[in-house]
């Protein structure tokens, strides 16, 4: 089984790994996939208020294709919108690292840990806005 | 230092260049097909064979004439349980082996047991034909057998008594150090049982077997002993006679000989006996037809008179760089183990789980080692090891464990490069790991409501 250029590139040169304030109110994180199944991914955006992310970081466990997933849509998220970010499909990661057949299920990880970060940060936003406006009314 | 470094010697070893010299003449002016007795040609293939198959059998204590040549050790493990079934069906039809054998016995026993299967349900169908009078669909055999009450049919349950197809097995599980219980198998036998397979050493974990005492039992309770012993023979103490072992399956490739050339032993003191499962000219005293493959059986014979005079020697060396790599990986990284015992394991074999790092991922790092892990990442099948579940070990860990192979080519300089490399990528891929994070800061992983995917 060999890997495609582009996995190699990022799996030996990974762009953004690290963590994230996760307190951050800003912080969105999201967790996705099992250590049993060899695959986890964490992936954490910052996110402006207005929407736009700020940055990315990551940190995988699991095979050079999940590492190298997870590395590219760090990449891809930054100065998104949150909305444009949730439209990335698995099917776009996979074809930008030309993964093989057995290797598409971490593209699907990948794509489910920006769904997953963003829909941290959207309840994050909607506790905060929750608490807020119980301040105002009373 | 010359890359890459090979040190997956369970998968295969490179071929020993004396071995190398020994076959050549067999492929270049002495071609002779060694079942012509009718020329030099013929003659002299044969007198090579013939030779080989003393120095074959010396290595495992046997006689020449109790050697069988093979394809290899997948044909010699299928040849025994398939052979040993057919043979033996009048007498019984109960075969004992182990979880954490290699596929090769593991298939054939679900062959086996797949044929008795079918048998039992052509005789279901025939019973059902005969109760109601007409014909029946395979379709419907479920619902008219519940109708029927077939399961507490005396008719059918004396046609089955005399099913002679196929076989019923049992797969021991094994204790946590890989061993089996000697105890556990003694309750499995029963007086159906004919025959046990329990290798000599398990290819993943190394972990070698109580062959004597299994050997000891098997002989008491009139059962047939087979072993794999592919992966032990020449780098542990292996002798069929005080072993007391029916049946042994062996192959020149994990011995530094060719690849494409094994031999099962079959005892003849006291005679066992197999049903062929290849059949043609009657070669191998009818137990496998098929021209022999003279160069490859005299590489297997230089092979295995190498292996003879030089295992002690070789599996003390062996060893001593073993236990080097095992040092100085324990030594510099935290959360490391190593699967199955360390008292009852091959020299050379040292199989690991770096915690919270994935096996493909670090051999993707170490590229320029060959190794081998029980990711599942590494297996079409995307089950991590079933050798390693089978000792308890954690899905998570089996996914982290790295199988290092050495042998008769490693040096002391090379495992200690490899030790070097090993340590400093799984300090980075713990870098990048979220469950190294987590660990560290003391989640409990297993705390987490993980989706399986």
């Amino acid at each position: 089984m060999a890997y495609s250029d582009k996995v190699v590139d990022h799996y030996e040169n990974p762009r953004n790994v690290g963590t994230l304030d996760k307190s951050d109110p800003n912080v969105g994180t999201g967790l996705v996939g099992a250590p049993a199944c060899g695959d986890v991914m964490r992936l954490q955006l910052r996110i402006s208020d207005e929407g736009i992310i700020q940055d990315a970081k990551f940190k995988t466990f699991g095979c050079g294709s999940a590492i190298a997933s997870s590395s590219l849509v760090t990449e891809w998220v930054k100065g998104k919108t949150v909305d444009e970010a949730t439209t990335i499909t698995n099917k776009e990661i996979a074809k930008e690292l030309s993964l093989p057949p057995v290797k598409i299920h971490c593209s699907v990880l990948a794509e489910d840990a920006i769904k997953a970060a963003v829909a941290d940060f959207k309840k994050k936003r909607a506790e905060r806005q929750g608490v807020l406006a119980t301040a105002t009314t009373t | 230092m010359s890359l890459p470094i090979y040190m997956d010697n369970h998968a295969t070893t490179a071929l020993d260049p004396r071995v190398l010299e020994a076959m050549l003449p067999y492929l270049r002016e002495d071609f002779g097909n060694a079942a012509s007795r009718n020329h030099a040609f013929g003659w002299r293939a044969e007198a090579a064979v013939e030779q080989a198959r003393a120095q074959v059998a010396a290595l495992i204590g046997a006689q020449a004439n109790e050697l069988v040549f093979t394809s290899g050790a997948t044909e010699s493990d299928n040849l025994a349980l398939k052979g040993v079934a057919e043979f033996y069906r009048s007498k019984g039809d109960h075969i004992i082996t182990l979880k954490t054998e290699h596929k090769a016995i593991l298939d054939s026993g679900k062959r086996l047991e797949r044929m008795r299967q079918e048998r039992l349900e052509e005789l279901k169908l025939l019973r059902l034909m005969e109760l109601t009078g007409g014909e029946v669909k395979p379709e419907d055999a479920d619902a008219l057998s519940a109708q029927y009450k077939l399961d507490q049919d005396p008719v059918l349950q004396r046609w089955a008594a005399v099913v002679r197809a196929g076989a019923r097995v049992t797969y021991l599980d094994v204790e946590k150090d890989g061993r089996v219980d000697l105890g556990k198998l003694a309750d499995a036998m029963t007086d159906r049982t004919i025959l046990v397979s329990v290798m000599l050493a398990n290819n993943e974990i190394g972990t070698v077997q109580p062959l004597a005492e299994i050997g000891k039992l098997c002989r008491s309770r009139g059962v047939l002993f087979h072993t794999d012993a592919v992966q032990g023979v020449g780098k542990v103490p292996f002798d069929v006679e005080s072993m007391k072992v029916d049946l042994a399956s062996i192959t020149a490739h994990k011995l530094y000989g060719p690849k494409g050339i094994g031999a099962l032993y079959v005892r003849r003191k006291p005679r066992v006996r197999i049903a062929p499962i290849i059949d043609g000219g009657g070669h191998e005293r009818g137990m496998r037809s098929g021209t022999l493959n003279v160069a490859g059986i005299v590489g297997f014979g230089k092979a295995a008179e190498i292996a003879r005079t030089e295992m002690a020697a070789e599996s003390a060396r062996i060893l001593a760089l073993r236990e080097r790599l095992r040092a100085k990986l324990t030594s510099e990284l935290d959360m490391c183990t190593v699967n199955g015992s360390l008292e009852h394991r091959l020299p050379g074999n040292l199989n690991i789980s770096f915690a919270y790092v994935e096996g493909e991922a670090l051999m993707m790092a170490i590229k320029d080692v060959a190794v081998s892990s029980g990711s599942a990442c590494t297996s079409a099948s995307l089950e991590p090891s079933y050798v390693l579940r089978a000792l308890g070990v954690e899905e998570d860990m089996a996914h982290s464990s790295i199988r290092f192979g050495l042998g008769r080519f490693n040096t002391e300089s090379q495992v200690d490069a490899v030790a070097r490399l090993v340590v400093e990528k799984v300090k980075k891929l713990r870098e990048m790991s979220p469950l190294y994070e987590m660990a560290s800061e003391g989640v409990d992983i297993k705390s987490i409501a993980w989706t399986a995917h």
